[in-house]
């Protein structure tokens, strides 16, 4: 069971798909109920950021490198809508497979529907590989699932490598 | 305490060359006139991320060896490999790449640069269509219209705008930079009005103004460079624009066509494409025909995004129906700092500009087959040496899950996602930094890039291990060669 504060919402996990969510005030409960984790299809675009290109050029395994891309830009209406507040960690899953990012609010809106991953280890986890015989992958315009994990962790570079490829 | 001037800057395409680098005991302490890539990786390149001995991967572990004990590994690997991949090349001097295509001949393997997953498709179209294309000197002091059209230089090629397009001061054009100002001190006052307005009135929080989608405004029109963006998003480079498309995702192929049937004349008979009004859309194909020099940059959007190739097909032919009404030209934003250097030594060396296989002892070209995404997804190579990239955080999980399971070798000056999984890791110097070196700009001109400080001991340049390497790998074969015929 997990415990997670964020601002005055406790979220008690009791397993991983249901979530009891304990409203309070200041220290007064005032309310609690099941919910359930919404989902919402949407459009995954991968792209470069300053954020990224900075962090690249100081070192890949830098800590300006791996918060740049580790992260998600979405619209500020879908936020609202998976009932989330920004830097809480999501779960984007596609066909090729799924990654926890940190949900970061868009600046660069509206573009409800449409999700943003820079280019980076963790986006590779769910794009498309299929180069429609040309050699080129398709890493932009991907259909994607996109759901709120609180209690999932964002893993560390070292654990993504090992969690995806483990080398013996 | 020493001012180096007109460096070349070794980070993206545009290849700034007017960079000035403060040097103090050997250390690089002041950036002068960089972006913000650049300067980190002027003054960050030498931090704790660098590699300063080669390491070879012992029980699972990668140790501390000797240069020549790593580069006898390496050369084992390749040597005994029956199809290995040599990838990268974008991020090295052409000198470098000379080499590495030797040692993709001398192994009979298959070489392929960064190109394959950014501009190939690019590159693909061009081969079928053309391209008018000219440098970026032409545009800084001629051209009147600029478009990018997926892209956005703002994250990608920071200078890009200033040094090369809208806000740079041409010999026959202004720069359009004071009126960019003036518009951003209009929307400053705008939002505040809006604000003020909406907390006196209505009685609501103030929130960020939000983006309407509104047609072209009546500045477009205007005599002088005009700056406008298509993307799918609201990108720093879109905020500049004088005008800004929202394309909707994959739908590029619809607009492009649509421009070009604007362009001859003809009427549209729908309302929108790809989620833009017509009637806006025609408002800009008037401005694209009634400029005096037009030029299209086209980015990742295209060539990424649904119909990959197709798009830049499309994208060239509008360039060639535009220049039936006006002159217009196109060119590719080009990503690492050497990559158009990559396709040039490619095609003059074996006459492709990448995916080259050398399996068969001549070069082979047929992207699809020979690049090296599709070779790691069939699952058909069986050893790698990977220079200057990191395609384990840029290649999708599928390919890289073949990559790491063969013997990788790996040549950078950094660590990084693709030197942890590797078996030999050779550190180097960074060329336009520790070394020198040719690179080509985006438009196709070399540039010299220049050695500003000395290299760390012990480490070498790329060019350097892969001649190591290459005599290694050619001993071995003779070696071997002898032995079958004894």
């Amino acid at each position: 069971m997990f415990l997670v504060l964020r601002g005055k919402t406790f979220w008690i996990t009791f397993f991983p798909k249901y979530i009891l969510r304990i409203e309070a005030h200041s220290t007064l409960i005032v309310g609690w109920r099941m919910v359930t984790y919404p989902k919402l299809k949407v459009t995954l675009l991968t792209g470069r950021t300053i954020e990224q290109g900075v962090g690249k050029e100081r070192g890949k395994t830098s800590q300006e490198y791996v918060e740049s891309v580790s992260v998600c830009f979405i619209d500020p209406e879908d936020l609202k809508k998976l009932g989330i507040k920004e830097k809480t960690n999501v779960l984007v899953s596609t066909k090729y497979g799924s990654v926890v990012v940190k949900a970061l609010k868009s600046l660069r809106g509206p573009h409800s529907g449409v999700i943003y991953i820079p280019y980076g280890p963790w986006a590779n986890v769910i794009v498309d590989p299929e180069t429609h015989s040309i050699g080129m992958p398709s890493l932009k315009g991907i259909s994607a699932e996109i759901e709120p994990a609180p209690d999932k962790p964002l893993l560390s570079l070292e654990e993504l490598l090992n969690e995806q490829f483990r080398k013996d | 305490m020493l001012v180096v001037k007109a460096v070349t800057c070794p980070v993206c395409g545009s290849l700034c060359d007017d960079i000035e680098l403060t040097i103090q005991n050997g250390r690089i302490v002041k950036v002068k006139k960089g972006c913000a890539m650049c300067e980190s990786k002027f003054l960050g390149y030498n931090g704790e991320h660098r590699v300063l001995k080669p390491l070879i991967r012992k029980n699972g572990k990668l140790v501390k060896t000797t240069v020549k004990e790593a580069v006898k590994r390496a050369a084992e690997i390749l040597a005994e490999a029956n199809y290995p991949i040599l990838y990268g090349w974008s991020s090295t001097s052409c000198e470098a790449m000379r080499v590495g295509l030797e040692l993709a001949e001398e192994v009979g393997g298959v070489i392929d640069n960064t190109s394959v997953i950014c501009h190939g498709p690019s590159i693909l179209s061009i081969q079928d269509v053309g391209i008018p294309s000219c440098t970026l000197g032409q545009i800084r002091h001629r051209a009147d219209l600029v478009i990018y059209w997926g892209s956005d230089p703002w994250s990608a090629h920071p200078r890009h705008i200033e040094r090369y397009t809208a806000f740079s001061q041409g010999r026959f054009e202004n720069s359009a930079w004071r009126g960019y100002l003036t518009k951003l001190k209009a929307s400053q006052v705008r939002k505040k009005i809006e604000s003020a307005v909406r907390r006196v009135f209505l009685k609501e929080k103030p929130s960020v103004s939000v983006y309407i989608r509104r047609g072209p405004p009546p500045t477009i029109l205007r005599e002088g460079r005009k700056l406008v963006v298509i993307d799918v998003r609201r990108t720093r480079s879109a905020q500049m624009a004088d005008y800004f498309i929202q394309v909707e995702p994959n739908k590029d192929y619809e607009l492009l066509q649509a421009f070009r049937a604007l362009i001859r004349d003809e009427e549209l008979e729908v309302n929108e494409v790809a989620g833009v009004p017509v009637e806006y859309l025609e408002e800009v194909a008037d401005v694209m025909i009634g400029c005096n020099f037009g030029i299209l940059f086209f980015g990742l959007g295209l060539t990424m995004s649904s119909g990959k190739l197709r798009n830049i097909d499309a994208a060239l032919s509008l360039i060639r129906d535009l220049n039936m009404r006006t002159k217009f030209a196109i060119m590719p934003m080009r990503g690492h700092f050497n990559v158009t250097g990559a396709n040039t030594v490619f095609t003059w060396q074996s006459g492709y500009p990448y995916a080259v296989d050398f399996s068969l002892g001549y070069p082979r070209y047929n992207p699809g087959e020979t690049s090296v995404v599709d070779v790691l997804l069939r699952k058909e190579s069986d050893a790698a040496l990977i220079i200057a990239s990191d395609p384990v955080a840029n290649f999708p999980r599928k390919a890289v899950e073949h990559l790491v399971k063969n013997p990788l070798i790996v040549i950078d000056p950094h660590m990084n996602a693709t030197a942890q999984m590797a078996d030999v890791v050779f550190p180097s110097t960074f060329v336009g930094i520790e070394a020198s070196g040719t690179a080509y700009r985006m438009d196709h001109v070399p540039l010299p890039l220049k050695k500003v400080v000395e290299p760390p001991q012990g480490v070498l340049t790329d060019e350097e291990i892969l001649r190591r390497i290459l005599s290694e790998v050619k001993k071995m074969r003779k070696k071997k060669q002898g032995e079958i015929t004894a």
